[in-house]
């Protein structure tokens, strides 16, 4: 079922976007749950997915019902960046994922909030919250790059893996007024900062893949977006109208 | 948005609604907590109350409206709205003196007043409520709630949670 049927405005767009960039990274961290290495990690990870899900339900409810955008869209309607959608790998490769998506939603937010637009009184709540989950990251990717060859090798790997997922982070998305140049630089500076400080390499390769080019934003997302979606809808649709 | 000035009734409304204890932290009130933006009477028996999140996705904002609908129910307004108002962004500062004397007494450390806008602050000391002692340390940036960090102080041993600057 999609939720669409006349082409969506740029308001819907730009909301979809940022919500759906929030909702997936949130379901993501959320499977951390009864997983993560330690059990501060296990409350940090929960928290940053709660603060995420909560910018995605303002966001998705900005533009229409937060329930049927959430769980009844098939893949092709979620606008999401492909970055937010990958499994979580190890711990290194979930912290890589992090600081990569932190650091760009802080400065965007941080755009947003310094604009005037609808999305600004959202984006000056939610930039507070975020700043945290980039402290998060960081302090973890230096960690775990200046600490044991066993840690470091595996954020590096997880640095290494995603960097083909951070050029969408660049792309246009209708109705986001922002500039996407400062936004590139800046958060270029920031992730080089951080990894050469934790002693680990910034990635070299191509920021996107010939196939992927800013392909989230355009509803066309990577294999393992579908199983994520089934798993995270087959409740509500199994059970329409089910609460607790 | 409030444009005109709060009659005696209003003022009566929002210090009911400010009594209601925080769902998480039953020892602060909405009051103390500054979530409370505003009561206005639109018309006899009929009541809108503006809430804030403290977090975008803070869970106890359910409770929270839940509870201020009854508090003014009981006091015999038939008709009360809840909304929720993201702008102007809340923030720390806006828990009252009061709010942070009674953390500290329940055992957690009250945020730092922000002077300015800027990068999380970590350099500032935080004190133990336990013992008093500015000698403490991060555990976690997250604790049992978002709105939270686990400690440690160094003199007493003791953990704590310290309330995060937000």
């Amino acid at each position: 079922m999609t939720t669409t049927s006349t082409p969506p405005d740029s308001r819907t767009e730009a909301a979809l976007a940022l919500g759906d960039d929030a909702l997936v990274l949130s379901h993501r961290l959320g499977e951390w749950a009864g997983h993560a290495p330690v059990l501060e990690e296990e409350v940090a990870l929960a928290n940053i997915a709660l603060d995420l899900l909560g910018q995605a339900r303002v966001l998705l409810s900005s533009v229409g019902d937060e329930d049927e955008l959430a769980y009844l869209r098939e893949e092709r309607a979620f606008r999401n960046l492909q970055l937010v959608e990958q499994p979580n790998g190890d711990f290194a490769h979930t912290i890589a994922r992090q600081l990569y998506f932190s650091t760009y939603q802080t400065l965007l937010y941080g755009q947003l909030a310094a604009a005037d637009g609808e999305l600004a009184p959202l984006a000056a709540k939610a930039v507070k919250e975020v700043a945290y989950h980039q402290d998060h990251a960081e302090q973890w990717t230096l960690r775990l790059g200046d600490g044991t060859a066993e840690s470091h090798a595996r954020i590096q790997r997880g640095l290494d893996a995603l960097w083909r997922f951070t050029g969408e982070m660049f792309q246009p998305v209708v109705g986001l007024d922002i500039d996407r140049t400062a936004l590139r630089e800046s958060w270029t500076a920031s992730v080089t900062a951080v990894i050469e400080r934790a002693t680990l390499t910034v990635p070299s390769g191509p920021q996107s893949g010939a196939w992927t080019a800013g392909a989230g934003r355009q509803g066309l997302h990577t294999e393992p977006f579908g199983r994520m979606l089934a798993e995270m809808q087959h409740l509500h649709r199994s059970h329409p109208g089910a609460s607790w | 948005m409030v444009t005109t000035a709060p009659t005696a009734l209003e003022t009566e409304l929002l210090a009911l609604a400010g009594s209601v204890p925080d769902p998480e932290l039953p020892v602060l009130s909405l009051a103390d907590l500054g979530v409370v933006r505003g009561v206005r009477v639109l018309a006899p028996g009929k009541v809108d109350v503006e809430l804030t999140p403290t977090y975008t996705g803070c869970p106890a904002i359910e409770a929270m409206t839940a509870d201020i609908e009854q508090v003014l129910h009981e006091h015999g307004v038939a008709e009360v709205s809840v909304r929720t108002v993201l702008s102007p962004a809340w923030s720390t500062d806006d828990i009252s003196a009061e709010g942070r004397r009674k953390l500290t007494e329940f055992g957690i450390a009250p945020p730092r007043a922000h002077a300015v806008d800027g990068p999380v602050p970590l350099s500032l000391s935080i004190r133990c409520p336990h013992c008093g002692s500015t000698d403490t340390e991060l555990l976690s940036r997250f604790s049992s709630t978002a709105c939270k960090a686990l400690r440690r102080c160094a003199s007493c041993r003791e953990p704590f949670d310290h309330f995060k600057e937000l």
